[in-house]
């Protein structure tokens, strides 16, 4: 799994977090947080429960709001446009251009209750891309082979299992031809025997060359797929470097700690 | 039998088995209470029977001599009418005012709270009068800017007629109660629905008419049939605004006759058909959407 990160991350990183805070009603919850991963680079976010992991990633497409810092996703500051010292909230419908090019992946799921596998798909290339029916129908057809459930196309997300389920919602989210894609702890809500089956797209992923960022529990697999690895304390990036390194000798305790834990 | 049932209470028969021929008979509970109540109820049913066939002052020749005249069955005709104009508007309506009390809007979303407040708070009965007598408030009725020049103006008493009224006040109602029905609707639909089509690019509008009203369906669809059965039997409060619906064409036929209390029936037994007939269509409607709902449901 050594992948060579330098072909593609020549300039500008694919995404970058620059001291990043965020308060849940006076509780801080991210405190600083700066990180950066290059194009085509696995980063695995580990944290314990609450340590601000998943709101850290769902700033990054903006579904949640944060009180200060940049979020500069391929180059692209997301959410304002900063102009003299002055950054202005963009319109919800920059926003979402801006969401569209990132791929993401929810812990339940959250695939359309009401539409087949297929329409899951194809929703968003129809609506948002304004892709012919027909081009967009090929093209679910195409991703949900990518995941191995061209058969399953016309099931609706309660005829599937949880794990075919995330599945779906890996190909749905690829559809839009993402630059980067979130996962949110992604096989969290699985049974364990269909962890293997989402981890088996999300490694053929990342062999593809997709720019990945990971919130999970799952060491065995940032072992085995992630460049780099971040550890997140207390709404701190406390460690960050490669996957190695950050998983076999950590140097701050809190990770080491947790790593303990974890893999005991 | 008797050494068959004490092998089971030594528990031994669970080692050996009882062949089935032998195997002893279950005889259900008695329940002689339920024969006692049975048997008084029927023969309260019996009198109330026997009374309705009997007392020839209910005058059956009477119901059915008028059941199918043109004025009941224009007046049938005009209680369908307002009740599809009234929960269409009311749909509508409420549509309007569960997307206003929901936006962030605090304007929007209070202004909703009041209608919602007002409507629900007083007599259909009284709203009805109101817009009936809409002229004495406001004689005129005018098109322009507000506050400013005015285009066009009506008389108010020309403008609103009695069916006006009616599907005003009915609609008006109805949106109020839609609006609620709506509201809790579309909170039904899980957050992560929005999120998702929101992660994907979708922007509100899409992502509302798109993924959360389709949804929002299943929850939204029986209570509605439900209210649609209410709008038929409401309809009938139209009769104080003098509109010719069914009720209020049995009442100017016994003004005339004296027979009230056969059109009353006569009238009666229509909405009792049109209830009958929406209420087997509701019933089809809610397993229909039950069985969606609880096959996909059961997974997720």
């Amino acid at each position: 799994m050594e992948r060579t990160i330098e072909n593609e991350s020549t300039s500008a990183p694919a995404v970058q977090v620059v001291n990043l805070t965020k308060a849940f009603h006076q509780t801080p919850v991210l405190k600083g947080v700066n990180l950066e991963v290059a194009g085509g680079e696995v980063c695995c976010v580990l944290g314990r429960s609450g340590s601000g992991k998943s709101t850290l990633l769902r700033c990054m497409n903006l579904l949640e709001s944060f009180d200060s810092g940049r979020i500069i996703v391929n180059g692209e500051l997301m959410g304002y446009r900063e102009k003299g010292r002055r950054l202005y909230t963009l319109k919800f419908a920059e926003i979402a251009r801006q969401r569209s090019s990132i791929g993401m992946v929810f812990q339940r799921f959250n695939l359309f209750a009401h539409m087949t596998a297929l329409e899951n798909v194809m929703e968003a290339p129809v609506r948002v891309r304004r892709l012919p029916k027909a081009e967009a129908r090929e093209r679910g057809m195409a991703m949900l082979e990518r995941v191995g459930l061209a058969n399953r196309a016309s099931a609706y997300p309660s005829q599937l299992s949880g794990g075919q389920q995330q599945r779906v919602a890996i190909a749905r989210a690829l559809a839009m031809d993402p630059k980067v894609m979130l996962f949110d702890e992604p096989t969290s809500a699985l049974d364990p025997e269909l962890v293997g089956e989402v981890l088996g797209v999300m490694r053929q992923l990342a062999a593809d060359g997709m720019t990945m960022i990971v919130v999970t529990h799952e060491i065995a697999f940032a072992r085995e797929v992630a460049d780099t690895a971040v550890f997140i304390d207390a709404g701190l990036a406390v460690e960050h470097g490669p996957a190695r390194q950050v998983l076999s000798q950590p140097e701050h305790p809190s990770t080491r700690a947790f790593l303990e834990r974890v893999l005991k | 039998m008797p050494v068959q049932a004490s092998d089971q209470a030594s528990g031994r028969s669970q080692m050996n088995p009882i062949p089935s021929d032998e195997a002893p008979i279950i005889v259900p509970e008695r329940k002689p209470g339920r024969w006692v109540a049975a048997a008084l109820v029927l023969v309260v049913a019996a009198m109330v029977v026997n009374t309705v066939l009997t007392n020839e002052r209910f005058q059956w020749d009477v119901v059915f001599e008028y059941f199918l005249s043109d004025r009941i069955l224009a007046g049938l005709g005009n209680t369908l009418n307002l009740t599809l104009v009234s929960m269409t508007i009311g749909i509508a309506g409420g549509l309007v005012l569960a997307l206003m009390r929901l936006s962030g809007n605090p304007v929007l979303s209070s202004t909703a709270s009041a209608y919602i407040w007002l409507f629900r708070g007083t007599p259909l009965f009284v709203q009805l009068l109101f817009w009936g007598s809409i002229s004495a408030l406001y004689p005129r009725l005018s098109i322009g800017v507000p506050f400013g020049v005015e285009f066009a103006t009506f008389s108010a008493n020309d403008l609103i007629s009695p069916y006006t009224a009616a599907i005003l006040g009915l609609g008006l109602n109805e949106a109020a109660y839609m609006a609620e029905i709506m509201r809790s609707g579309i909170s039904s639909v899980e957050r992560g629905q929005t999120e998702a089509a929101y992660a994907l690019g979708m922007r509100r509008a899409t992502t509302t008419w798109r993924i959360v009203l389709p949804q929002a369906m299943r929850v939204i669809i029986p209570p509605t049939g439900n209210q649609l059965i209410g709008m038929l039997k409401m309809s009938a409060m139209v009769a104080v605004l003098a509109y010719p619906e069914l009720l209020y064409s049995a009442q100017l036929i016994y003004a005339v006759n004296y027979q009230t209390i056969p059109l009353l029936i006569t009238a009666s037994l229509w909405y009792l058909i049109v209830t009958t007939v929406l209420s087997v269509g509701q019933h089809f409607l809610e397993r229909h959407y039950q069985r969606s709902d609880g096959g996909r449901r059961a997974k997720e």
